[in-house]
């Protein structure tokens, strides 16, 4: 029998504004665990800083409520100690493509088993409204007062040529869609990257403001054809949802790692006493 | 002095009055402190007023004893000079391995250029038939590669010792006694036919002229190249014997025969290496990094070793990635490491104040180089202390251990790892480029008696009762759930918590928690074994020294002494918190306290006044070198000149 969704409800009640975005992430992730019936103690949900930041307590689950920009890293760090727990990872967009930036190519590379949702609402919510990297160029914000003058990035071109090798968009206008995308993720072996347009109505833009521009991927894209999704990826005349790209098949890190222990051992036992024996 | 030996856990040299104090004054004795001859018998003899020629038609003093048969009696330090890339550091450290298989204690630094390849490179190493607490400050032997190797290092031969160099390169008079020559390229590429092996002849020759037994020179040869085949092996064995043959034929030889395996089995190993060992035996099994000078060779040996144990390395994108992961793989129950040097560690100090606040054991390692800034990225300093024990944001408790020496550095590298999962908390591990890179003969650990502590776990019934991740506890501890448990579920969380683990800004949960943090250090000050005293029981001068200073710090202290000024000192591993009960006697016992340290501010001197409102008197060096016994030992004797005025 499936569980049901209040089962995955985290005993703090969610803080953010009427009608956030995220709290359409927050109830398909709880739709998508329950799903796959995911048993909450094998289950860490780790977080950066941000309003998304505070997901963690919401679900009921281990969480990790860590730094600002530093949610990939940690989330390899507790894979790679623990292969057999299940772990998501949750930002947003100044989180992981400003101050985490750095961190973004690398989890890609490492096909790192976890999966990644960045919260995108084109703007710092949680610190009032000032720009962000997913900003548009001339829009007014807090801190831009005269128009942004930098450019705008997209995640999921970035995630494309970093080498994710499970790439998908969801909006939280379609929670469902969501959920079942976030399944799609979570099961995927490697690392899978989820961009979700969630609205911020307080500081941004109202759900309206997307949905014209969001629609599904067509029936024929194939998510195999690397060259498609790209392609999908650059349209500047729409937001596609869906899944860009998916790529089976390649090792992940914990398996790379378990060769590396492999050929290690050829080299010479874990034994310390013989290795200290070397040193005579 | 022989108390103070004693007191180390060490025999005291057999003949101890032979030492040479560094006062400028040697101790005239009888004892002979060194002795050569040559192949027409004539003898050279050392007493303490110095070097003497014997003239042959004389009688051989009475303690000319065939080689072979003497026994050493005081320390040596060989230096190797040359260029990078013709052999220096590998001549080096096969010589040290040769020595300490012979049963001597060793102790062995080299000094590289910042660039990446040529510039000058040395190689330094100090043998004795006991436990040397410094690399030596001049040199008994000078192996000089090439002309500009003389040029920069003839300085620190001694008056009395010797010189040994190419051949082919025209060498100026020297400050030593002697001078040989050796055609180092010549036998190289005549009699083994292959230049590069010139290193080899002249480890063959050295280790004939310090008296190494040719058999640990050739296992130690053999051990280098046995990968590469009976081949290579076997040129290279020519090579040594051929460099071997020649001292022995053609040049005097310094007569220090070596007692065989007095001190037990020992290893030869760097700093860097024992902090990866002392890991491991720890129990840590994950390790993160990115690469920085001179922590690398952490980084690399964890790579190379820890798979074997099932362990995982990541090298990672930044510093900030590296702690960041370690503090992941610890929350989920793994030990975790990871090492950086000055600049690392300042862009770590954000995730330490997370581990403080999140409660979440961690080690991070930082080998101390020059700064500030890039500073001197292959140069010694202890300008870091401020930085663990203060750097970040907030009331962040963490603890900061300091390594006094190569053993230590395994040690204390484990109990790094014991109080991280007592206490839940970060702590640091201080060490410093001349820590890190050097060398020194070290007994086997004890493997068997290395206690593996283990975080405090939820029981059953606590996990049942509504699990509290942040209960608030006497100790300030509390026990920790790790994913995959049941009913453990719980946020590890940056933001100020209750005991649930519930974000909450309330002024009496702020104040409740943050002592409850800090409550975890007081105990950890009462921790034991991290202070060692030395030297006089009631002295009016002591001095207080923290981490890799230990060395000179001791020798000086033993030669005031000597020269009879009485004088204590206190080392303490642990610098934060500090080991009040052991430390405040110490304190309150001396009329002047003398803190040396490596940094320009005097960062200990400072904790120490704030916390024992003290007068201090400060040594500080900012040269990117270590102390010498010398300096520390002026400074004391300065210090006890004044207090006889007063």
């Amino acid at each position: 029998m499936a569980k049901s969704v209040a089962e995955y409800r985290g005993d703090v009640k969610p803080v953010w504004c009427p009608g956030c975005g995220d709290f359409a992430v927050l109830s398909a992730m709880q739709k998508s665990m329950a799903a796959q019936e995911l048993d909450p103690a094998n289950v860490v949900v780790c977080s950066g800083i941000g309003c998304s930041g505070r997901t963690p307590a919401f679900v009921k689950c281990y969480g990790f409520h860590g730094l600002h920009g530093r949610v990939l890293p940690t989330a390899t760090g507790i894979k790679l100690a623990n292969p057999s727990l299940t772990v998501i990872a949750v930002g947003g967009d100044g989180d992981g493509l400003a101050i985490g930036g750095g961190h973004f190519p690398h989890a890609c590379r490492r096909n790192v088993d976890i999966t990644y949702l960045l919260l995108d609402n084109n703007i710092y919510g949680l610190t009032k409204g000032q720009f962000s990297p997913t900003s548009q160029v001339a829009e007014s914000t807090a801190s831009t007062p005269y128009g942004n003058v930098e450019a705008q990035l997209d995640p999921v071109e970035l995630a494309m040529t970093y080498g994710a090798t499970f790439v998908a968009r969801a909006f939280s206008g379609n929670p469902n869609h969501m959920a079942q995308l976030l399944t799609q993720a979570i099961q995927h072996k490697g690392f899978a990257f989820l961009h979700v347009i969630s609205p911020c109505l307080t500081f941004a833009f109202p759900y309206d403001y997307y949905a014209p521009k969001v629609q599904m991927l067509p029936e024929d894209h194939d998510p195999r054809d690397r060259m498609q999704a790209m392609q999908a990826a650059m349209r500047a005349d729409a937001i596609p949802i869906g899944l860009f790209y998916k790529q089976e098949g390649v090792p992940d890190l914990t398996a790379r790692m378990q060769m590396v222990q492999e050929t290690a051992l050829k080299r010479g036992p874990g034994d310390l006493q013989r290795i200290l024996a070397q040193f005579e | 002095m022989q108390t103070l030996l004693r007191r180390l856990g060490q025999a005291p040299p057999p003949f101890l009055h032979t030492l040479r104090y560094t006062t400028g004054r040697q101790h005239a004795g009888v004892a002979t402190i060194g002795l050569c001859y040559n192949k027409h018998n004539h003898v050279i003899y050392c007493t303490g007023d110095g070097w003497r020629k014997h003239d042959a038609a004389d009688k051989l003093p009475r303690f000319a004893i065939p080689h072979g048969s003497f026994r050493m009696t005081r320390d040596i330090v060989v230096r190797i000079a040359g260029e990078g890339g013709e052999g220096v550091i590998s001549t080096g450290e096969l010589l040290t391995k040769a020595m300490a298989r012979a049963s001597l204690h060793v102790f062995a630094f080299q000094s590289y250029p910042a660039e990446i390849k040529g510039g000058p490179a040395m190689f330094q190493v100090r043998a004795a038939p006991w436990q040397l607490l410094s690399h030596g400050e001049r040199a008994d032997v000078l192996v000089a590669f090439n002309r500009e190797a003389w040029d920069l290092h003839h300085d620190v031969l001694k008056p009395d010792g010797m010189l040994l160099h190419d051949a082919a390169d025209e060498v100026p008079g020297t400050n030593g006694l002697f001078r040989q020559a050796v055609p180092l390229t010549e036998i190289a590429s005549k009699q083994v036919g292959s230049k590069i092996s010139k290193n080899v002849v002249a480890l063959g020759a050295v280790g004939r002229l310090v008296g190494v037994p040719f058999d640990a020179l050739e296992s130690v040869v053999r051990d280098k190249w046995a990968r590469k085949g009976e081949d290579v092996v076997s040129k290279n064995l020519q090579a040594l014997a051929a460099g071997y043959r020649f001292m022995e034929e053609e040049a005097p030889t310094l007569v220090w025969a070596i007692d065989a395996r007095r001190g037990g089995r020992r290893i030869v190993i760097r700093g860097n290496q024992a902090i990866a060992l002392g890991a491991i035996a720890a129990g840590c099994r994950y390790y993160a990094g990115y690469p920085i000078t001179p922590a690398s060779d952490i980084l690399e040996w964890m790579a190379n070793v820890l798979p074997r144990f099932g362990g995982v390395v990541l090298q990672t994108e930044d510093e900030m990635a590296a702690l960041a992961s370690c503090i992941g793989a610890s929350y989920a129950g793994k030990k975790a490491m990871t090492a950086s040097s000055g600049p690392g560690i300042s862009l770590m100090t954000e995730f330490i104040g997370f581990a403080a606040m999140a409660e979440i054991p961690v080690v991070i390692v930082d080998a101390q180089r020059g700064g500030p800034s890039t500073g001197m990225p292959t140069k010694t300093e202890q300008s870091d202390l401020n930085l663990a024990v203060f750097g970040g944001h907030g009331d962040a408790p963490r603890i900061v251990l300091a390594p006094a020496n190569v053993e230590d550095c395994f040690s204390t590298t484990a109990r790094a790892f014991e109080l991280a999962e007592k206490y839940q908390t970060p702590v640091i591990v201080l060490t410093d480029q001349y820590l890190a890179q050097r060398a020194e003969s070290v007994p086997y650990p004890d493997l068997n008696s290395l206690e593996q502590v283990e975080r405090a776990l939820p029981s059953a019934e606590e996990l049942q009762n509504g699990y509290r991740r942040y209960r608030l506890t006497e100790s300030g501890v509390s026990p920790m759930a790790v994913p995959g448990m049941p009913d453990g579920l719980y946020v590890a969380e940056g933001l100020e918590h209750d005991e649930a683990g519930h974000p909450n800004l309330s002024p009496a949960n702020h104040a409740k928690m943050t002592h409850k943090r800090h409550r975890k250090l007081q105990l950890a000050a009462a921790e034991k074994g991290f202070v060692r005293r030395y030297g006089a029981p009631a002295a009016a001068i002591g001095v207080l020294g923290w981490g890799s200073t230990l060395g000179p710090i001791c020798e000086a202290v033993a030669e005031a002494e000597a020269a009879g000024v009485p004088v204590a000192a206190l080392h303490t591993n642990m610098v934060y918190p500090l080991p009040d009960a052991e430390v405040r006697p110490f304190v309150e016992s001396v009329q002047t306290l003398l803190v040396p340290e490596l940094n320009y501010t005097g960062q200990f001197a400072q904790i120490l006044r704030a916390r024992y409102r003290t007068p201090i008197e400060q040594l500080n060096k900012v040269e990117g070198l270590p102390f010498s016994s010398t300096e520390i030992l002026q400074k004391i004797l300065e210090l006890a000149d004044g207090q006889e005025c007063r």
